[in-house]
């Protein structure tokens, strides 16, 4: 039986995305300097927010779960595994999205800043980690060392993060609060950005348990092989 | 841990001496790929010596892999795995083993070519010496990342593709940092909050290697 | 006689293969119990277990007081002894530099290791290097370690293969003494004569499970 949480998760998503989509272009107005170039904040930082902490950050602390032997279960190598995959799309769509917004503002789709490279090397890393888990080995073996990659990957977060601050960058900096606490947003684009944070936040979320159920059911059918192996193996032994 | 640290590294820098593998295949392909790095960027003085720093440490970056890749395939031989996992070493201690040799098989790489970059890439000789503090920690953080990166793609089918993929990325990370740290020494600029970044570096990976090891280990 | 190791309707997958499929089996010191089967019945796969080299994916496995369900495998194979049919150690190190790794490594007493070759018969070939003695002698090598070790249970795959005459009296010799000091012998082997001279119990394999169960 479904909870009222698992029922209620997609239409939620999808009522938070439409809104976020139509107070982005139907009601805030454009930015004084930027233009409508500025209803990219709706979506680029949100995406980022998800490609970097919620999404990752989901992936290590499955990753650390499952290293710990109480907490270990191949539920938590799933929802690692779901939320890792999910997490490259959404960092995709950063770069993508990033690229759109930075070719009209600083004239080109690429730029080597801090915060640019850190982000298309997490995305890297990321492929590395499913690139590990597409490897032939042990089931337990694979979830137990892309855990372990996982957690080191994590550093570079960190360095993403601080980047803005630490190194002199092209790229923008921190959008919603300025270092002293400043609120840079106002009015109704500020509540359109932070919806769009909880939009793409439920839109995460809604994407990993989907991934995760695939999982669920792909493991069944591993299962209802490995009893017919069983009994093939087991019929070996039986003398003619 | 240290008790097995000493042992393994000593064991490893015995095979290397043995089998002088660093001295006739990793060696002689760092100078090549320095070679063919200063013809890449073409007979500019400036343009070299502006570059030389990042050659140095893209020309370390495969001499890395290369060599994690050595050092992997030392411990690869069904017989021999299965026998030292059977000793129940101290994971810990193997980690730091295998990372002590390696830092100095590549601090000895590193030599050899940042006489190269002197030489091939006219970086200037004062400059690149106070560099060497940099150069240091910046192996360090490669060797310990390197061990770790490396137990993680052992025994699998892919190994050798595998590792750049998973390796790469976050040396990538460490790389701009060293490149960075390698040019302001060489403008004579101030280098700390660079040399703070790899000394933090290099300690995250030691605490996690001696941590997670283990984990890699398990089979 | 005590019991030192039970397996309980074991099974091993690897690769989604199961290549255990069920297998029972207790094992006691003081005893030599030979693994018998045609290729591919699952003796390597036993001792595998026992060594704490594989995972068990269901049943129940008890190795020295080791529960292999819920204990550390590190933990059991510091405790027994293993001696693969493919090489042992490093091929560049000498036979002393390895056994004096090994000793190292394993907190063992280096000078155990002049005896161990002596019994064997590798003190002349102590300063050669791995890579180059024959399969017999690099066997010799494994069991060198194995006698400084001590371990209770000791694990060996097909260690009669390679051996000539001289090797297979060798190696029966070895093992009498060993088990008359009180380890427990388990040998893989599907030579029909090696296991006939000393073997206390016979256990027959196939399909991944325990067939017949005879003692001496």
């Amino acid at each position: 039986m479904k909870t009222l949480l698992q029922r209620t998760l997609g239409p939620l998503t999808a009522v938070t995305l439409a809104l976020t989509v139509w107070l982005g272009i139907w009601v805030t107005p454009p930015d004084k300097v930027q233009g409508d170039l500025a209803r990219m904040l709706y979506i680029h930082p949100a995406l980022a927010w998800v490609a970097l902490y919620v999404s990752f950050g989901t992936v290590v602390v499955a990753s650390a779960l499952y290293l710990w032997p109480r907490t270990r279960s191949l539920t938590v190598d799933r929802v690692a595994e779901a939320a890792l995959e999910v997490s490259i799309v959404f960092i995709a769509l950063t770069l993508i999205t990033g690229s759109l917004w930075g070719r009209p503002a600083w004239g080109v789709w690429w730029v080597w800043d801090a915060r640019l490279t850190s982000t298309a090397i997490m995305g890297v890393l990321e492929l590395g980690i499913i690139a590990l888990r597409r490897a032939n080995l042990d089931p337990d073996i694979r979830a137990r060392r892309s855990a372990v990659l996982a957690l080191v990957s994590a550093l570079n977060v960190i360095i993403i993060h601080f980047s803005v601050t630490w190194w002199q960058t092209l790229h923008q900096s921190a959008s919603v609060l300025a270092p002293g606490g400043k609120l840079e947003v106002h009015g109704s684009m500020l509540w359109t950005m932070l919806l769009s944070f909880v939009a793409f936040t439920l839109l995460f979320s809604w994407l990993t348990r989907e991934r995760y159920r695939l999982s669920v059911r792909r493991a069944g059918r591993t299962s209802d092989v490995l009893q017919a192996a069983l009994a093939q193996r087991q019929a070996e032994g039986v003398p003619r | 841990m240290m008790r097995v640290a000493w042992l393994v590294a000593r064991k490893d820098l015995r095979i290397e001496t043995r089998s002088r593998v660093l001295l006739w295949q990793v060696l002689p392909f760092g100078v090549i790929a320095l070679i063919l790095s200063g013809l890449a960027v073409g007979p500019n003085d400036d343009a070299m010596r502006h570059a030389a720093p990042g050659l140095f440490y893209l020309v370390i970056l495969l001499v890395v892999l290369f060599m994690i890749g050595r050092a992997q395939a030392v411990e690869a031989p069904a017989g021999t795995r299965t026998s030292v996992t059977m000793l129940g070493g101290d994971p810990a201690g193997i980690f730091l083993g295998k990372t002590l040799a390696l830092a100095l098989e590549l601090i000895v790489t590193a030599a050899v070519l940042l006489a190269g970059v002197v030489v091939l890439l006219h970086a200037p000789l004062a400059g690149t010496a106070s560099a060497i503090p940099s150069v240091l920690l910046t192996l360090g953080a490669l060797a310990a990342g390197g061990t770790l990166y490396g137990a993680l793609v052992a025994g699998a089918d892919v190994q050798a593709t595998l590792l750049p993929i998973i390796a790469l990325p976050p040396f990538a990370g460490l790389l701009i940092v060293g490149e960075k740290s390698f040019a302001a020494a060489v403008a004579g600029q101030s280098s700390v909050k660079w040399l703070l970044f790899l000394s933090v570096s290099l300690l995250a990976y030691l605490a996690v290697g001696i941590l997670l090891y283990g984990v890699t280990e398990e089979s | 006689m005590a019991t030192i190791a039970e397996l309980v309707d074991v099974v091993v997958t690897s690769g989604g293969f199961p290549v255990l499929a069920g297998a029972t089996l207790e094992l006691h010191d003081h005893e030599v119990t030979v693994l018998t089967g045609d290729n591919g019945a699952g003796k390597t796969s036993v001792l595998r277990v026992l060594a704490g080299l594989s995972r068990v994916t269901s049943g129940r496995a008890e190795v020295l007081g080791v529960d292999l369900m819920t204990t550390d495998r590190r933990v059991l194979r510091r405790r027994v002894g293993w001696l693969g049919h493919e090489g042992s150690f490093y091929d560049d190190l000498t036979v002393k530099e390895n056994l004096t790794f090994a000793a190292g490594m394993a907190d063992r007493p280096v000078d155990a290791i002049a005896t161990a070759l002596d019994r064997v018969g590798l003190t002349s070939r102590q300063n050669t290097r791995t890579q180059q003695l024959s399969a017999g002698q690099r066997r010799r090598l494994g069991l060198a370690w194995l006698l400084i070790r001590r371990p209770a249970l000791w694990l060996l795959d097909e260690p009669y293969a390679s051996l000539d005459a001289r090797g297979r009296e060798f190696l029966d010799d070895l093992l009498r003494d060993v088990v008359a000091a009180g380890a427990g012998v388990v040998v893989s082997s599907h030579d029909p004569l090696g296991h006939e001279r000393f073997a206390t119990r016979t256990v027959e394999m196939a399909g991944g499970r325990v067939l017949k169960d005879q003692s001496a």
